[in-house]
């Protein structure tokens, strides 16, 4: 495993960004990631690469090590090893004035006005307090909680308060946000309008990282998504990419029962009367035609179906992680 | 709308921000409003207390004076005194030291002195002409009874009155010290409780915050050290409102009553140097154990917990405190030295000494060693503080294994 300050990190002089193998500029970038808990591995050598401007996400079930990857990302903890690069520093806290970040656990001061809350989460990132004022009342306004700015956090819904540190996640506009589980706990209209703000920063060129262990967020935003489970990182990649570890699969109803053409159908295809399901070959789509047509298979409906990130994951992360995402609390999901 | 138009906090910059939110937080709460009430609560049952006490005392035991004339003179007073009792309340009761044959000389300042009676002042002259011999309080506030009883005891007019002249007598340099005790041991009560209260406040202060998840947010945008400090200065910044305003209300007490400090015996580096003292000293006091206190509640998530561990540090600093005290009663010796050196009892040791010895150089040195205990323990704090309160830093084995393990169960991997 790689220890801390070993190995060489893509990129050039420390505060600048690195870049990837395609010459993009990375926003995060980490290496052999390893974080244990009282003996226990609960992050055992995470590899990362976050193109900027990029939306990636995180997937993986609860206790997979994500949050706890995010952690380390944002120098709230120290890995035990390896090495992190935010925005081109080895320390996070340097570039914590260009960074957004939404914890899972929210959490605000009761006696706080709305608009005071926005203000002070900016401060603490370097944003001047009176113009943290002025930015935070703007965007109550803006996200309709106008009505609220002067409002105690103790007297705002449970619903309001998460859009408030929302909204002061990103009141210094950062060029980085780091989001954990963000759609955790929002009813099904407000995981629509998260899904929106997300693309929008992205738009702005604003780097977008969330974790999440609901599949259909991640296929819905993500360019590029880790696949984390037990710790490690199996996947990480373009969501294509994911999707491409699985072949398509063939769904092919014939007339005939038999003749030549069952030649070309692999010989792991399985049968439900007519109707034949299995990966395309390696051949593509082509051949198969024509051995079908040549041999007179008498097609009454043949489709092929790309893979969803679902089956990747399992493809990827193996039956029993894909289990237990399935049995983590259903959440709500937002088209 | 522009990206953020600051740049990276420095560690005390980003102290500020937190020192300053908790600063207002606590100072707009109701909470701050007993902490001001509350020493008030104390001082109104003593000042109860004492009020009833001072009337039992009163009603039980009436103030003596000696008297030391010729037989006829004290007769003469004594009845006087007698026929004015019926009409007067508060007359002094008037003992007899000693019966003067016509020419003897005596000396009341010696009798004041040796006297076993317990009186407050002797008369001595005669009635034409009295003398009034005793503490500079006492005679001051006898003198309009011994010119009523003398005036009468010599048959004057009722316009009339003796001129009664004051033999004001100035302690003796044991007395002094011995008064000075009293303000020394006052002095370190206040220090004593006040540091502990803050101290106390400043722990569950950071123990909700770990309740309500904020110092998560925290640790992501600034260094724990950051929070560390600015929890710290924030509580001692609230304890200065406090005593101002305590100071303020124990003056218009003070000025309200005609009274000023002058029941109290005058601490020997004088009243402005021993407030400004005080307060140097409660203020390294609260950072000593402040800090000590915010590594600890690192430690803890619950109030119970915070009692639990904090209650050993409770039971030192309260040795330190007894042996602070203790200490303050051999000035000079091996155990006031000691009391100085030792950061957590220094503070009280010097503030005794303040009240005691005129000097001002050892507190010179006093402070500069205190400043330099501080920076330490702060540092140290801070350290501990961040490794504890998130569990953050590469942890060794070996420390792992001491200072690890009740953390990183709190930290349990969530994700």
């Amino acid at each position: 495993m790689m220890k801390l300050g070993e190995g060489p990190i893509a990129g050039n002089a420390q505060a600048e960004s690195p870049l990837d193998g395609l010459g993009r500029p990375l926003a995060i970038e980490a290496r052999g990631l390893v974080k244990r808990f009282d003996g226990f591995t609960a992050v055992g050598g995470v590899d990362l690469s976050v193109p900027e401007g990029s939306i990636y996400g995180v997937l993986g079930p609860n206790g997979a090590g994500k949050t706890t990857t995010l952690r380390m990302l944002l120098g709230i903890i120290d890995p035990d090893e390896g090495l992190r690069r935010v925005l081109g520093h080895d320390r996070p806290h340097e570039v914590a004035h260009a960074i957004g970040y939404l914890p899972e656990e929210r959490g605000l001061y009761p006696a706080m006005k709305a608009y005071e809350a926005i203000a002070f989460l900016g401060s603490l990132r370097g944003l001047p307090l009176a113009e943290g004022r002025r930015r935070g009342k703007a965007l109550l306004e803006e996200h309709g909680l106008g009505y609220a700015i002067d409002r105690q956090i103790r007297q705002l819904s449970k619903g309001m308060a998460q859009q408030v540190q929302l909204l002061g996640t990103l009141v210094h506009d950062p060029r980085l946000v780091v989001f954990d589980e963000p759609f955790s706990g929002l009813d099904a209209l407000n995981q629509g309008k998260l899904e929106k703000m997300i693309r929008g920063l992205a738009a702005r060129g604003t780097t977008v990282i969330f974790s999440t262990h609901v599949i259909a967020h991640a296929e819905r935003l993500c360019d590029e998504v880790a696949i984390i489970a037990g710790g490690k990182v199996p996947f990480a990649g373009k969501v294509d990419a994911a999707r491409d570890r699985i072949r398509p699969q063939v769904r092919l109803e014939t007339r005939s029962q038999d003749g030549p053409w069952r030649a070309a159908i692999p010989a792991d295809a399985r049968r439900e009367g007519s109707l034949w399901l299995f990966s395309l070959p390696d051949s593509g789509i082509e051949p198969l035609l024509r051995a079908l047509i040549e041999g007179e298979a008498g097609i009454q409906s043949l489709s092929i179906e790309r893979a969803g990130l679902h089956d990747a994951f399992v493809a990827i992360a193996g039956e029993a992680a894909a289990r237990a995402l399935d049995e983590d609390k259903p959440e709500e999901t937002a088209r | 709308m522009s990206r953020t138009q600051g740049g990276r906090l420095s560690t005390l910059a980003a102290a500020y921000v937190v020192a300053r939110r908790d600063f207002v937080a606590i100072l707009f709460s109701r909470s701050f409003i007993f902490f001001l009430l509350g020493p008030l609560f104390p001082l109104l049952v003593g000042g109860l207390a004492g009020g009833i006490g001072a009337r039992v005392q009163q009603n039980v035991e009436p103030a003596k004076l000696g008297i030391a004339m010729s037989e006829f003179d004290i007769l003469a007073m004594t009845r006087a005194r007698h026929e004015l009792a019926g009409r007067l309340d508060g007359l002094p009761d008037l003992v007899e030291v000693k019966r003067l044959e016509p020419g003897e000389a005596f000396d009341p300042a010696a009798a004041m002195r040796d006297s076993r009676a317990n009186l407050g002042a002797i008369v001595t002259g005669s009635p034409q002409a009295p003398v009034l011999t005793g503490p500079v309080d006492r005679v001051e506030h006898w003198k309009g009874e011994i010119e009523l009883i003398a005036a009468e005891a010599a048959g004057l007019g009722p316009k009339t009155y003796p001129t009664v002249t004051l033999g004001k007598l100035t302690g003796s340099k044991a007395d002094t010290n011995r008064s000075r005790v009293i303000t020394a041991q006052m002095g370190q009560v206040v220090l004593f409780l006040l540091t502990m209260l803050l101290a106390g406040m400043v722990l569950s202060n950071l123990v909700e915050e770990k309740g309500n998840k904020i110092i998560e947010v925290l640790a992501a945008a600034i260094p724990m050290d950051a929070v560390f400090l600015g929890k710290l200065f924030a509580m001692l910044a609230v304890s200065w409102v406090g005593l101002s305003v305590w100071g303020l209300m124990l003056a218009a007490i003070f000025s309200g009553a005609g009274q000023g400090l002058g029941s109290v015996p005058a601490p020997a580096v004088g009243w402005p140097a021993f407030f400004a003292l005080a307060v140097a000293y409660f203020s390294l006091a609260y950072l000593l154990l402040g800090s000590l206190f915010l590594a600890i509640g690192s430690l803890a998530t619950t109030v119970r917990e915070v009692q639990t561990l904090s209650m050993p540090v409770s039971m030192l600093q309260l040795l330190n405190f007894f042996f602070a005290s203790w200490a303050m009663s051999k000035p000079g010796s091996a155990a006031e030295i000691a009391g100085v050196v030792i950061p957590f009892s220094s503070p009280f040791t010097m503030i005794a000494r303040a009240a005691q010895d005129p000097a001002l150089w050892p507190h010179a040195l006093g402070i500069a060693w205190q400043v330099f205990c501080v920076a330490l323990l702060v540092r140290l704090g801070a350290k501990l503080f961040r490794r504890w309160v998130m569990k953050s830093g590469p942890a060794g084995v070996r420390k792992r294994r001491w200072f690890g393990r009740r953390a990183d169960r709190a930290m349990q991997p969530v994700g």
